[in-house]
């Protein structure tokens, strides 16, 4: 059987198309959006909605694609990769391009969709701000950052992404920058990140350098491919120091990006931007980049880290430590937004878990299902605040008892939690049981039951936040009262309260209200977000057998052996040119990531198992997650509404019970260990210390050599000029009268004249060394 | 090397057209500023059309040889030549000079400094240009040491005269600091010509005999020319005459400054030092590397350590210049490349940040980073192009600051010539560092002195404490962008833009004149 050329089509072959709508958006809205009746969000809008229509264009030729490889009896998928020459330099290029597989389709898909979906509600959410155009461009160059990276055919594309959505995570974090603190938390997220990127650069250039010349000799491509990359990587040429220490800065670029433990610190802060941010920001970008490269260069991953072999390596330590870490802190939050993003730093350790331990698939269904639920709830809580609390974020002060007020937000939070949680027969229980089950087949069975802890933990303090939320007592601005200054001040509640600053459209929306449900703008993508974070589970459904597995068969790409072709096929169109470098071949058995192609072969991606399903460990997790609900649930009735005596102040009257309470609420000490003492050790004594050296020891050098120069001159004017050479012109008379006494003056012990004797010895002899020399 | 002799004529006028309007201002009173001010800006917008016309005539396909050449008989009896060409290495910096004299004369235009008399100088700033692009297109060491010392008068001048409150002892620092470089660098010039057999000054003919010198004379003679040119950059430790001048500075030597005076010593690597001495430079590569990775990570402590906005620019030079001189130690295209766009990477950006300090300080009558606050509010745009330049500075891709740090660092990982592979990568990832180290005390800066609300001092409605009185009167001052700066600086942030999008503008044109250097060096160090 030969290479067949499976169908592309438009949308496949443009599919660049996507990110660079947004940007062009992005650039509109910067120059026109002013002018524009709707303050330029219907440019940000119709750019994201453009940026939707390709994407599932995209995936429905995609499907056809891989629909018709396996009807032609063909293993492996060819990616629709593309590239454009950006710059050269020394013989390296730089590109930008497209590589489009089932995993790129997913994102593009889930990214453009969450992105609309989040703009629509801003519409509402932001209206009467007073920098609404500004955080348009930014929510819009935003998702453009996002697709890049999503779409990217090289590290440098990856790199501009990224690094795009550290910038507008900065714009949208400190978007009421008037605060203090809102850009304070601006700062430390990009800051924090960029910690992180050292690893990105560094991996980079060891990837680069270690995959360049086996890349240009094999595939006639060059070392910043992703493609290129992951052939190396699982070609069994490649040195394991390298694959090593690539794997690892790349994954200290995840931990920066992605929350994870340590790193995960300014995740948190980062609510201090507008919600639709935050729900943003944490379902389907910037936090899922991390996750994202790891999947991307997976291959990479799989042999610097040995993760086929099954060893304990870091991404899976740093996964597992995450989701227990972060699960732990969601229970001392008072902030509603605050347990949320605790919560995504604990699912992305779940993503980090699966992608460590051979679960590839399970991991990237966990990003899907992930970003619905968690963009739903995100979006609740913005409900929450918008009409409910009076744009607090206090779950204990200013929230209580808004089922009843707000019952479609409320039933949405509830829907998406039990999603979160894992109850059949909402997405999270696929997804999140895929993993774990993975974990265990794949012989991990310590993080199986850690991941189980993690599963009852999630269970417990979403049940918790439910609680404090729409249940019990109405309090503070939820029962109605004001806090009494809330048309003077509002920074007085200001680290709670996102809207911080004082916005016209506050005092527009609350002239006489008590709690009241949102309007359709906010309410109709909570809707669709939770009927999908319902039903997003049956696309990846193990448990109903293959017929369900729709991601397996079109997103993970096939460990297939494929066929090198040395040189580039060029074809004509689109930005650049189109490489169609692999022929697929279905003639060896290799296992890929577990041996070495044959020679002239090359892998893609290895060979991940895949754990079947068992219903005994599916209802041991409905189990466990039940039972978290329930205790959960009956803690918080105990201690909220009933003020059961043995619970309340529990945290004061016992000792342990108060240390593990402070040792949480303070977060580990981390920050305080980042802010207190590397940062401010390095913004003040060390940079003081380097400045003092700067100042007291390079530049006094300087100085003195100036003064004592200076000094030197005077001494030689006066000593040597003026009584010296001086003084020899007048003794010369003296000298030819009486050569007798010539000598006796030498002889005296004057230091001067010794000196001077010295001096025109040295410049005799000088003056010897250079005609010599010449 | 290759030269090409077509449209000769066009350096020449390049380099000297400031001269004839300097002519000519000499001829008219001092009084009529507006007149003296209208002359300096048409020759320099003459000079930047000429410079317009090079960029048009150049042979881009062939950038690696010099072109518009011109060999004319000099000073005989020391076998100086007057040569002079430009190729794909030198065209990018001295475009650079004259847009950015161009630029910076229009800007005097409302903003002369304090000290007044526009006569003296935009007189300076126009001999200053004659400096500058004579240092690009010299092709005699002779030659370009005194166009590379030409420069320094002017800049004494407008440092010592214009500048702020210490303008004598930073000029008097800058100049001798600068000299005391340059008196090595002078020997060394000279120990070269008599070393290759006194036959010529000329950058060829010494490219191709000084390789042929013996290994231990080669490093010697680099010895000398680093110092001067290791002043000149200013790489670690000879970088502390930097902040005080750059500091006293009145705006528009700063910016010159960093735009293009410290290009002359990355250049004279590049272009001399180098290529002229291979086994000097592979001796000497790792000395050049760590120190200029000790000045990243030193430059960015310096600026932490900051409360003046001007000196905290100033120090991230020290910072920026050593990303570039890691990419010229690397002996390697990529590295090269990057350190030359870097220069005009840094040259661009740096330059912006000086002109918005000035504008500031103009404003405010400070630039103490602890009263500046919510400029974003009292100026958006000025806030968001302070925001936009810091972005560019700190390395966004996207934005020209990146494409100078990142294949630097590239380059890095793998040296030429048998260089230290384990220093190299070391120095590597504490260059890494040294980005977040940016990171940090720019958007520290940005945080401080754009977000908030404006202080009470410079809002309006300061309380009348005492001490606040004398600032209450300068809060009518504060006004965003004017027309003029916009005029002065949409260029730059144009250009930090374009060459960010599409660096391949600049890498088109300095790669083939690179790669010919790196081979060259390769010829004589793997015979």
């Amino acid at each position: 059987m030969g290479a067949i050329t499976p169908p592309s089509g438009w949308f496949l072959e443009n599919a660049w198309l996507i990110a660079l709508i947004p940007a062009i958006g992005f650039a509109l809205i910067i120059g026109f959006g002013k002018r524009m009746p709707m303050k330029g969000s219907e440019i940000g809008i119709a750019s994201i909605a453009a940026s939707l229509v390709i994407s599932v264009g995209a995936a429905v030729q995609w499907m056809q694609r891989t629909n018709f490889v396996d009807n032609a009896g063909e293993g492996y998928v060819d990616p629709v990769i593309k590239t454009w020459t950006w710059w050269q330099s020394g013989g390296v290029e730089f590109g930008l391009g497209q590589h489009i597989d089932g995993l790129a389709v997913l994102l593009l898909l889930l990214v453009a969709f969450i992105s609309l979906l989040v703009q629509i509600f801003s519409l509402e959410y932001l209206r009467g701000d007073r920098r609404y155009t500004h955080f348009f461009a930014a929510l819009t160059l935003f998702s453009s950052g996002m697709l890049v990276m999503v779409l990217a055919e090289n590290m440098v594309q990856i790199i501009l992404g990224w690094e795009l959505m550290g910038l507008c995570s900065f714009l949208l974090i400190g978007h009421w920058w008037e605060d203090g603190a809102n850009s304070r938390a601006a700062l430390k997220a990009f800051f924090t990140v960029r910690v992180g990127d050292v690893g990105l650069l560094v991996g980079t250039a060891i990837v680069f350098f270690g995959a360049h010349q086996w890349a240009v000799d094999n595939m006639g491509s060059h070392g910043f491919s992703v493609q290129a990359i992951s052939a190396w990587a699982l070609s069994g040429e490649a040195s394991s120091t390298v694959l090593f220490w690539g794997s690892i800065a790349l994954f200290i670029a995840a931990i920066g990006k992605s929350g994870q433990f340590p790193l995960h610190t300014w995740l948190p802060d980062a609510m201090a931007g507008p919600t639709p941010v935050s729900s943003l920001l944490h379902s389907s970008t910037m936090v899922v980049a991390g996750v994202f490269l790891v999947a991307r260069l997976y291959p990479l991953f799989w042999e610097g880290l040995s993760i086929g072999p099954g060893a304990l390596n870091l991404i899976a330590i740093i996964g597992v430590i995450t989701l227990i870490v972060a699960a732990l802190l969601a229970f001392v939050q008072n902030d509603i937004k605050k347990v949320l993003a605790y919560s995504t730093v604990s699912q992305l350790g779940y993503m980090m878990l699966g992608l460590g331990t051979g679960a590839w698939l399970p991991a990237v269904f966990h990003i899907f299902t992930h970003a619905f639920f968690k963009c739903a709830l995100f979006l609740c809580a913005g409900s929450v605040s918008h009409s409910g609390s009076h744009h607090s974020f206090d779950m204990k002060k200013d929230m209580g008892g808004l089922a009843r007020k707000m019952p479609i937000t409320a039933g949405a939070w509830i829907v998406s939690t039990l999603a979160l949680a894992g109850i059949f027969p909402l997405s999270g229980f696929f997804s999140k049981d895929e993993i774990i089950a993975n974990v265990g087949y794949n012989g991990y069975d310590l993080f199986m039951w850690i991941a189980f802890l993690g599963a009852f933990m999630t269970a417990a303090y979403m049940a918790r936040a439910t609680y404090l939320t729409f249940f019990g007592t109405a309090r503070g601005a939820a029962a109605g009262e004001h806090h009494g200054d809330e048309h003077g001040s509002h920074d007085a509640h200001a680290s709670h309260d996102s809207h911080a600053s004082p916005d016209a459209h506050d005092d527009e929306h609350h002239g006489a209200h008590g709690p009241h449900e949102s309007g359709p703008l906010i309410l109709v993508p909570i809707v669709v977000l939770t009927f999908l974070a319902s039903i997003a589970g049956f696309t990846n459904a193990v448990p109903f057998g293959e017929s369900f597995e729709i991601l397996k068969k079109y997103v993970e790409p096939r460990a297939e052996v494929v066929e090198l072709s040395a040189a580039r096929i060029t074809i004509a169109g689109g930005p650049g040119q189109s490489i169609a470098a692999l022929a697929p071949q279905a003639k060896s058995d290799t296992a890929c990531g577990y041996a070495a192609p044959p020679e002239g072969l090359a892998c893609l991606f290895p060979a991940v198992s895949h754990a079947p399903f068992k219903w005994s460990k599916g209802f041991l997790a409905l189990g466990i997650v039940g039972a978290g609900l329930v205790s959960s649930w009956l803690f918080s009735v105990a201690l909220y509404s009933r003020r059961d005596r043995r619970l309340v102040g529990l945290t004061e009257r016992f000792a342990p019970a108060r240390w593990g309470y402070q040792f949480l609420w303070n977060k580990y000490y981390l920050d305080h260990l980042y802010e207190k003492v590397i940062v401010r050790a390095v913004a003040y004594p060390i940079a003081a210390g380097a400045y003092w050296f700067n100042q007291k020891v390079l530049d006094r050098i300087v100085d003195t050599a100036g003064t004592s120069t200076r000094q030197a001159g005077e001494f030689v004017y006066r000593n040597i000029d003026q009584t010296l050479v001086d003084g020899a012109v007048n003794a010369s008379g003296f000298v030819a009268s009486e050569a007798g006494h010539a000598l006796q003056p030498v002889q005296s012990g004057k230091v001067n004249q010794y000196g001077a004797l010295l001096f025109g010895a040295a410049a005799v002899a000088a003056i010897v060394l250079v005609i010599i020399n010449v | 090397m290759e030269i090409m002799t077509n449209d000769n004529w066009l350096l020449t006028v390049g380099t000297f057209l400031p001269l004839v309007g300097v002519l000519v201002m000499l001829f008219i009173p001092k009084v009529e500023e507006q007149l003296l001010k209208t002359v300096a800006v048409i020759t320099a917008g003459a000079t930047l059309a000429v410079g317009i016309l090079t960029l048009f005539r150049f042979d881009y396909g062939q950038a690696e040889k010099l072109q518009f050449f011109v060999d004319a008989t000099w000073i005989e009896v020391i076998r100086s030549n007057y040569t002079i060409g430009l190729d794909g290495i030198s065209l990018p910096l001295y475009f650079l000079s004259m847009v950015v004299t161009f630029l910076v004369i229009i800007y005097t235009w409302d903003n002369m400094p304090d000290a007044g008399n526009p006569k003296s100088f935009l007189i300076l700033m126009l001999v200053l240009q004659v400096g500058m692009a004579g240092t690009f297109v010299a092709q005699d060491l002779i030659l370009f040491f005194v166009f590379f010392e030409v420069v320094l008068l002017p800049m004494y001048f407008m440092i010592g005269v214009w500048g702020g409150e210490q303008r004598q002892y930073a000029s008097l620092k800058f100049f001798l600091y600068t000299m005391f470089g340059s008196a090595f660098m002078l020997v060394a010039f000279l120990a070269l010509f008599f070393q290759t057999g006194a036959e010529s000054f000329s950058f060829m003919h010494l490219i191709s005999a000084g390789g042929l010198i013996s290994n231990d004379v080669q490093v010697w003679i680099f010895a000398g020319m680093f110092l001067g040119f290791a002043v000149k950059v200013p790489m670690f430790p000879f970088h502390t005459w930097l902040p005080d001048a750059h500091t006293q500075a009145p705006t528009q030597g700063s910016v010159i400054l960093a735009a293009i005076l410290l290009k002359l010593g990355t250049y004279g690597f590049v272009r001399i030092a180098i290529p002229m001495l291979p086994q000097g430079a592979k001796a000497w590569a790792p000395v050049i590397a760590i120190l200029a990775v000790i000045g990243i990570i030193y430059g960015a402590l310096g600026c932490l350590a900051q409360t003046d906005m001007k000196r905290l620019i100033a120090f991230s030079s020290v910072a920026h210049m050593g990303f570039v001189m890691l990419g010229i130690s690397t002996l390697t295209t990529l590295g090269i490349n990057a350190a030359l766009f870097g220069m005009v990477a840094h040259g661009l950006i740096t330059g912006m940040l000086f002109f918005v300090a000035g504008s500031v300080k103009h404003r405010y009558h400070t630039l103490e980073i602890n009263r500046l606050s919510g400029m974003l509010k009292q100026m958006p745009r000025m806030g968001w192009i302070l925001g936009f330049a810091a972005m560019a500075s700190l390395g966004l891709p996207g934005l020209a600051g990146f494409w100078g740090e990142f294949p630097a660092i590239l380059a890095a990982y793998s040296p030429g010539f048998g260089l230290n592979v384990t220093l190299f990568r070391t120095l590597m990832v504490i260059a890494a560092v040294g980005t977040v180290l940016a990171a940090g005390y720019l958007l520290w800066l940005y945080q401080r002195t754009a977000f908030g609300e404006p202080s009470a001092e410079f809002s309006g409605h300061a309380p009348h404490a005492v001490g606040a009185g004398v600032n209450d009167e300068h809060h009518a001052d504060i006004h965003d962008v004017t027309p003029l700066e916009w005029v002065a600086w949409t260029p730059f942030l144009v250009a930090i833009v374009v060459f960010g999008v599409y660096p391949q503008l600049m890498f088109g044109i300095m790669d083939p004149a690179v790669s010919e250097l790196v081979a060259r060096l390769g010829e004589s160090l793997n015979p």
